[in-house]
């Protein structure tokens, strides 16, 4: 499938800062964007504004051509985002999250698919208990099993690496590779510049000079 | 592509939310039963600050009841969205392809379902305590049943609201609080009515009347209202 | 007549066009004022029944009738923000809303004033004092929601949305509470609609309104200017300005 998510003029301003002004990208099919940047330069918020959550305060999203509506169904649909926190209730077990974020884009799944899925993040053990006993490292893996077995195509993962063992980091970076080559897109927003095997385009946030310093 | 994404799944998306919640709340029982522990505890309190003479206590008991289980819901209402907001999966439920008034709907659902139900099936035991003639028991959890609904739903918009703030607890009793007037006005007026034998079929409608409304108007602003909070 | 109202969505037009409005804004406000309030105050007859304290009327009617505009206001313009995103319905908002909690609160005050001769004590939970007092809980709440979120944006929203809830919700409570009235207290007095107010009332009266509203709109222009110069302190035009107005005083 081909796809291609489009922002045009993205302005972002937080607490009378200016992050960035008139930014556009492009992510299609077989992308890979690495967003890198230092602390407070508005990585985060990007991605969240890419995933529809932020509204920009100027400037569009689109996707496949077609200009989105805040918060749009048509992306969120071929949408897998994941934030800072990792999405995985105390309360529950993995199994259980995982089975209700499959619900939530309407597919029932099944208990062995997801086993299969923690399994293979190294969660094997843990699946069937609260994941409040689990540790931050853990409650992490648990949420990137969502990608073992999501269907959607565009992934946008802001700081996937924190609280992740080098095994664990090893083992996404190779998943994001595959999932490219595979015909998916990932954007990521991370410090730590993953070892790839697909190609890599960056973009690099609050290292050139801001446009209203310019214009003055 | 196109018109085959944002269709189907609504109803599985659905039942899993309303599913999720109320596993969530069974696994967190001392929670889910602190509004219902409140309620009797202060419930136990009027008369001891009030008065032990029975015909007295009656008069004031659907007052007392009703506003009781308001307060009691209110307590609830801070928890409905906090953890969702802090563990990051109300995010994601916001990500969801689906519309998000209608997943709200079903969080409001739980939230009554182990809230203002079992208040409303409690209240006529504690207006045994508070000398309340039998004949108005069933007013009584009718009127609780059907406008705890209202307070859930109209309620859930000032979680969403206060969702992401620091001291959002005591902001949200302010908002909403006005808001429960015409809930408490109706269905204390019910169990008032049968109390002193009157109809009180007028009041059950207009509590019908106010729960229609909210189902009708509270999912979206409820979702709104997430959606502005989420940003912080 | 569509594009007009979007150059005025402007607020460097905004800021132009109001503040050449405000002074006659101001200046009717003055004038409606005091002609009401003499007129009011000290010409009107005093009622037979309840004497010169009748005359509270000519504070109480214009403030409660403010407090639900201005609340409808409020709420107009968070939907027209909510909806199209115009910065400037929020810079209304924001300038509007304590003013119409501080008529609330002077409808309130009035109106317990004017029951102490009337009914003997201050506060009866008259159907008309009660939904003012919730309504003043409401104007609060919008309030505090602004100031509660750290990122004004979310803020603005939020306190919007709650405006438009609570819009929705004021006739409900209206009625649920003239309603409860009608079922505890008989028949009290009412306090608005005495049997049949005389020209000499009603005309004073008449004025007293327009002048309260002659002033809100000079109030609200004022405070919204200013609330403009605040947010858009960053921007060239109002840079510009500010150049343009310190160089003629320097001249």
């Amino acid at each position: 499938m081909s796809f291609r998510l489009e922002a045009r003029g993205l302005d972002c301003e937080r607490d009378g800062q200016r992050l960035f002004a008139g930014l556009g990208l492009s992510v299609a099919d077989g992308d890979c964007l690495l967003v890198s940047g230092p602390n407070g330069s508005g990585k985060s918020t990007l991605l969240r504004m890419l995933a529809g959550q932020l509204p920009p305060q100027a400037g569009e999203l689109a996707w496949c051509g077609r200009v989105l509506r805040h918060g749009a169904r048509a992306l969120r649909a071929n949408l897998l985002y994941m934030g800072h926190a990792p999405g995985v209730a105390a309360s529950l077990t993995p199994l259980e999250t995982l089975a209700w974020y499959q619900a939530l884009r309407g597919e029932r799944g099944d208990d062995d698919a997801r086993l299969a899925a923690l399994e293979d993040w190294g969660l094997g053990e843990g699946a069937g208990i609260p994941a409040g006993q689990l540790s931050a490292g853990q409650r992490r893996r648990v949420a990137l099993a969502r990608l073992t077995l999501t269907s959607a195509p565009l992934w946008l993962l802001d700081e996937p690496f924190t609280a992740l063992d080098r095994d664990a980091a090893n083992l996404l970076e190779e998943r994001l590779s595959a999932h490219v080559r595979a015909g998916g897109a990932v954007v990521l927003a991370s410090h730590h510049v993953p070892a790839l095997t697909v190609a890599m385009s960056r973009l690099a946030l609050g290292e050139s000079p801001r446009p209203d310093e310019v214009a003055v | 592509m196109g018109a085959g994404d944002a269709d189907t799944g609504l109803a599985t998306a659905w039942a899993a939310t309303l599913g999720r919640e109320l596993r969530r709340a069974g696994r967190r029982r001392g929670e889910t039963l602190a509004p219902l522990t409140f309620f009797a505890l202060v419930i136990a309190l009027f008369p001891l600050g009030l008065t032990v003479q029975p015909e007295r206590l009656a008069g004031l008991a659907p007052g007392l009841l009703w506003v009781t289980a308001l307060l009691a819901t209110l307590l609830s209402l801070e928890a409905l969205f906090r953890d969702d907001h802090a563990d990051g999966s109300l995010e994601q439920m916001l990500l969801a392809p689906q519309p998000l008034a209608a997943l709200v709907l079903a969080k409001v659902l739980a939230h009554w379902l182990v809230g203002g139900l079992p208040l409303a099936l409690l209240a006529p035991l504690l207006g045994v305590l508070l000398a309340l003639p039998a004949g108005s028991y069933l007013p009584l959890a009718v009127s609780l049943a059907l406008g705890s609904a209202s307070l859930s739903l109209i309620g859930a918009i000032g979680a969403a609201l206060t969702v992401g703030l620091a001291r959002g607890g005591l902001l949200l009793s302010v908002l909403v609080l006005p808001l429960f007037v015409p809930v408490l006005i109706f269905g204390a007026g019910a169990a008032q009515a049968a109390l002193v034998g009157g109809a009180f079929g007028a009041h059950l409608a207009l509590l019908g009347a106010l729960l229609a409304l909210a189902l009708l108007l509270a999912p979206w602003a409820i979702a709104a209202a997430l959606r502005i909070a989420i940003n912080g | 007549m569509w594009r007009a109202i979007h150059r005025l969505g402007s607020p460097a037009i905004f800021y132009a066009v109001a503040g050449r409005l405000q002074p006659w804004c101001w200046a009717l406000a003055i004038a409606l004022l005091l002609a009401g309030s003499l007129w009011g105050l000290v010409w009107a007859p005093a009622d037979y029944q309840q004497g010169d304290s009748v005359r509270i009327l000519y504070v109480h009617v214009p403030t409660a009738l403010l407090a639900q505009s201005v609340f409808v206001l409020l709420a107009a313009a968070g939907g027209v923000f909510l909806v199209w995103r115009i910065k400037l319905a929020d810079m209304l908002a924001a300038a509007i809303a304590p003013f119409g909690a501080l008529m609330t609160l002077l409808a309130l005050v009035s109106g317990a004033l004017w029951g102490l001769p009337t009914w003997g004590t201050w506060w009866v939970w008259d159907a008309r004092l009660t939904s003012m007092l919730i309504q003043l809980f409401l104007y609060l709440g919008v309030i505090a929601l602004r100031g509660a979120y750290t990122a004004a944006e979310s803020g603005a929203r939020a306190s919007a949305l709650l405006a438009l809830v609570g819009v929705v919700n004021v006739p409900i409570i209206k009625f649920s509470v003239d309603w409860w009235q009608t079922l505890h207290q008989a028949a009290t007095f009412s306090l608005v609609r005495p049997p049949s107010m005389p020209a000499s009332m009603w005309l004073p009266l008449l004025v007293m309104v327009a002048g309260f509203y002659a002033f809100f709109v000079a109030l609200a222009l004022t405070r919204t200017r200013s609330e403009i110069l605040r947010r858009e302190s960053r921007t060239r035009w109002v840079r510009e300005r500010v150049a343009r107005t310190t160089g003629k005083a320097a001249r």
